[in-house]
């Protein structure tokens, strides 16, 4: 209790000051190096993180999947703000000035977008427009996308075909290029032969030992992926569209998982037809539906040309939904022989701007292959969050049959 | 002179000379390492406030800002100096010689600063001098954790701490003794608190009554507004090096507050004594005088080139004005008692005068929601207020940790009365956001809005 307590200033006078200039050298490595950059660049990860988390509705805005030529999509990002406790903005905030004004001066009027004349503008707003464009690869969001989804790594099936070889470097040798060269084993050689002569020189030709390569056979993981599209006159531009960009993502996916893709194209109307990517989705057909003849296109294209013990098979079918009453029975049939060869079969039902509890024929259909145990799954879709919906669902399908394996 | 003219030329000897003079003319001061600098780490190491930093991205983002400021040539920074013992000061290699002596100067007029007001001397007293030493080994902790516990958790924990860098107690001391019992958190004693004993020593004063123990052992005892150190002392679940960050940057916020206090007063001096020596530096060529000169004026002018008005007051100015009345009217002496003992709060109240706000056309204005800005006062208290409103508190608001659960879970409060309105409150939701994470409880913070009192949420995730 009785101690002093330690004095407001150390000293009524300050302590003795050493005073003195110098000047210290600089460090060689301020050119070298900027920690402003560094904080910058993990600034830009941080806002790639952020983009990728809203890339849904970023996908949803952004038509890029109908360029497919443009391989990159400018954002407009704002910069990240390291919030802070602040006070809210206030009616009207008080500031000082200086300079030749008198009270009741108007110094800026109302909503002015053209500065008064001796309007210095430094007050106020210090945040001050400053964004950032950000370019982003397809390939990058894709790439986000299924990274998102978690995909699992799919399994080659048995029968695997053996692809391309692949070189692999492996052991040492005498001979070899420049690139090459095996510095470790050259330096054991040297150290070796050092030791026991009695002069030696640092390095000869003999200590130089190289990395060899070897050609190595690679087992492939094969898929194959029939698109199936309704073409006929009650699919209209909007649901065309929602078809095609699901079937970009999806693919995107796939081909991720698979080594080799195969994708084939089925167009329908009342009767079906394969295409080349170019032309599927220009395809306009007329007329009625029957869904039964794409089936059975599938089919035959997958008996003839993809044995099941080499390949995965996956059919996406993208329809209104409507398909021709006497239809039924015959596209019940060959969605089950489908079924019995598909992994997965996927529907999606564009239906823009439609109540979602309306059954269709093609719904109870596929209803029923899920009820009877098949690999497969239906969605509706009346805009582009609801795709994500759609691939998030497949996928996540695919991925529980993996664990169960 | 009587030995003929001494060629110099470089900035070593000009510097030298300098410091000569200084001496001469009465200024005292630690002794000054000057670094001749690029331009970009001059920039960076302005942008970070140390010269030596832990990394965050949010440095990044005023670093761009600068870089764009700089190359659209609204900005250039002549000099950055760290008082400390010795100080530290940066150049940049590319500015003139001209410029370069006179920032000499100007930094030899800090470190006078620095040696004589109050603030920087208990703020040396508590940390010691050994800036870059010390500013380094925090450096490295930091950087030691990010290695050995990954990036991602580490700025989780700055996101909070820099969030929350201007939320300590000056009035309280850098290191607080460890307590034995919470309760003892309001001191029993003058002894833990200078002021009151200060206080109790007043002639005329009653003894303040005894605080009353608290019923309950609360914590905190009384609304704490140390969060730094309050979450690094009372972290639920907070690990050694979490806390050890948060401390980190506590310490850099102690280092910070005496600049930020004393920014007018110190900025003024440097550039009253950089004026003074330059004037009495006989030896300076012509020519590089006259560079100085005008880099002179250009830093202490009211104005921008072209302009007849500001929205602001530049603070070098001001405070170059502010110091030239006090010398000239009070003396030397008087000057150098009130740079000892001021801050700027007693220097604008105390010493601004309405001639001298009159002569400076110093005016209030007031910007409203609408974009519209009007003139409204030059009335000497309105003007004092005006500059000194966005200094209170080290700028911040008031928020204090009122209530630590038993479940962990934290209470803040803003003190709404004496800010005057509520808190931003995305922002707010934000930065609680950060706490939480770290925290590891749900916190909530207590404030107002349009419609009354607002509580914010936040759950750690």
């Amino acid at each position: 209790m009785t101690r002093r307590p330690p004095p407001l200033r150390p000293a009524a006078k300050p302590s003795e000051p050493r005073g003195g200039v110098r000047f210290v050298a600089e460090s060689p490595w301020y050119e070298l190096f900027s920690r402003g950059a560094r904080d910058w660049l993990r600034h830009n990860q941080k806002v790639r993180q952020a983009v990728r988390a809203q890339i849904v509705d970023l996908l949803a805005e952004g038509d890029f999947i109908t360029q497919p030529n443009e391989r990159t999509v400018r954002v407009p990002i704002r910069l990240l703000d390291h919030a802070r406790f602040r006070l809210a903005d206030p009616q009207k905030d008080r500031g000082a000035g200086q300079g030749a004004a008198q009270p009741g001066d108007l110094l800026r009027p109302a909503s002015g977008t053209t500065d008064a004349g001796g309007d210095e503008g430094a007050g106020g707003n210090e945040s001050g427009g400053f964004s950032l464009q950000l370019e982003l690869k397809v390939d990058d969001i894709i790439d986000w996308l299924i990274e998102d989804l978690e995909l699992p790594e799919l399994r080659p099936t048995s029968g695997a075909t053996v692809e391309d070889q692949e070189i692999i470097r492996e052991g040492s040798g005498r001979r070899g290029i420049r690139a090459r060269l095996d510095r470790r084993q050259t330096i054991k050689q040297a150290l070796k032969r050092r030791a026991i002569q009695d002069d030696p020189a640092p390095f000869t030709d003999d200590d130089l030992r190289f990395h060899q390569l070897r050609p190595r056979l690679r087992l492939s993981s094969n898929a194959v992926v029939f698109c199936v599209l309704d073409v006929s006159m009650s699919m209209t531009a909007v649901e065309r569209k929602l078809a095609k960009t699901f079937f970009f993502l999806t693919l995107s996916g796939l081909r991720r998982q698979y080594h080799r893709i195969d994708v084939r194209f089925v167009a329908h109307t009342t009767d079906a037809w394969e295409f080349p990517e170019t032309q599927f989705f220009e395809v306009t057909g007329s007329g009625g539906t029957a869904a039964s003849s794409a089936f059975r296109l599938t089919l035959d294209l997958l008996t003839e040309h993809y044995p099941a013990s080499q390949y995965n098979a996956y059919l996406f079918y993208a329809s209104d939904g409507e398909n021709s009453v006497d239809d039924r029975a015959p596209a019940r049939t060959a969605l089950r022989a489908l079924a019995e060869r598909m992994n997965y079969i996927g529907y999606v039902e564009t239906r823009p701007g439609t109540t979602r509890f309306s059954q269709t024929d093609m719904r109870s259909l596929i209803g029923e292959l899920i009820d009877g145990g098949a690999h497969a799954g239906s969605q509706l879709v009346s805009d582009i969050g609801d795709i994500w919906q759609a691939i998030r669902q497949f996928f996540g399908h695919e991925a529980r049959m993996e664990t169960v394996d | 002179m009587t030995d003929g003219p001494i060629v110099v030329t470089t900035l070593p000897d000009y510097a030298a000379r300098i410091e000569e003079l200084a001496r001469k003319l009465g200024m005292t001061y630690n002794a000054v390492d000057f670094e001749l600098v690029p331009d970009r780490f001059m920039m960076e190491t302005a942008v970070y406030g140390l010269p030596v930093r832990m990394r965050h991205w949010s440095f990044g983002v005023r670093y761009i800002r600068q870089l764009v400021q700089r190359n659209m040539g609204h900005s250039r920074i002549f000099e950055v100096m760290f008082p400390g013992d010795p100080c530290r000061a940066y150049l940049v290699d590319t500015n003139s010689l001209a410029e370069n002596v006179l920032v000499v100067a100007h930094v030899l007029g800090h470190a006078d600063f620095a040696h004589r007001n109050v603030l920087f001397q208990r703020s040396m007293a508590m940390m010691g001098g050994k800036i870059l030493e010390q500013a380094a080994a925090r450096a490295h902790r930091i950087e030691a954790a990010l290695s050995e516990h990954g990036q991602e958790r580490v700025e989780a924990v700055l996101d909070a701490a820099l969030a929350l860098e201007a939320h300590i107690d000056v009035n309280r001391v850098l290191h607080r003794t460890p307590r034995t019992a919470e309760d003892q958190d309001v001191p029993s004693d003058g002894e833990a608190d200078p002021f009151l004993l200060r206080w109790r020593d007043l002639p005329g004063e009653k003894q303040p009554a005894a605080p009353e123990k608290p019923a309950s052992r609360a914590i905190p005892s009384h609304p704490e507004y140390d969060l730094l150190w309050f979450i690094a002392r009372h972290g639920p679940q907070l690990e050694g090096w979490e806390r050890d960050v948060f401390l980190a940057v506590r310490e850099e916020s102690f280092y910070f507050y005496p600049v930020f206090a004393c920014q007018i007063m110190n900025e003024g001096w440097a550039s009253y004594w950089h004026a003074c020596l330059l004037r009495e530096a006989d030896f300076l060529p012509q020519d590089l005088y006259v560079s100085a000169i005008k880099a002179h004026s250009d830093v202490v002018r009211p104005l921008a080139a072209g302009r007849t008005l500001a929205l602001s007051v530049n603070p070098y100015h001001l405070g170059f004005s502010m110091w030239e009345r006090i010398v000239e009217t009070k003396g030397l002496d008087a000057a150098r008692r009130i740079c000892a003992e001021e801050d700027d709060f007693g220097f604008v109240r105390n010493h601004l005068d309405a001639e001298l706000a009159e002569r400076l056309d110093l005016f209030v204005y007031e910007a409203d929601a609408d974009g519209s800005i009007k003139v409204v006062s030059r009335d000497i208290h309105a003007v004092r207020e005006a500059i000194l409103a966005p200094r209170f508190n080290f700028g911040a608001p008031r928020v204090a940790a009122t209530k630590l659960d038993v479940d962990g879970s934290l209470t803040l409060t803003h003190d709404s009365d004496s800010d005057g309105r509520g808190l931003d409150i995305d922002r707010s939701e934000r930065v609680l956001d950060y706490v939480a994470r770290v925290w590891r409880r749900p916190v909530s913070l207590h404030t107002v809005d349009d419609r009354g009192n607002r509580v914010l949420n936040a759950r750690p995730h």
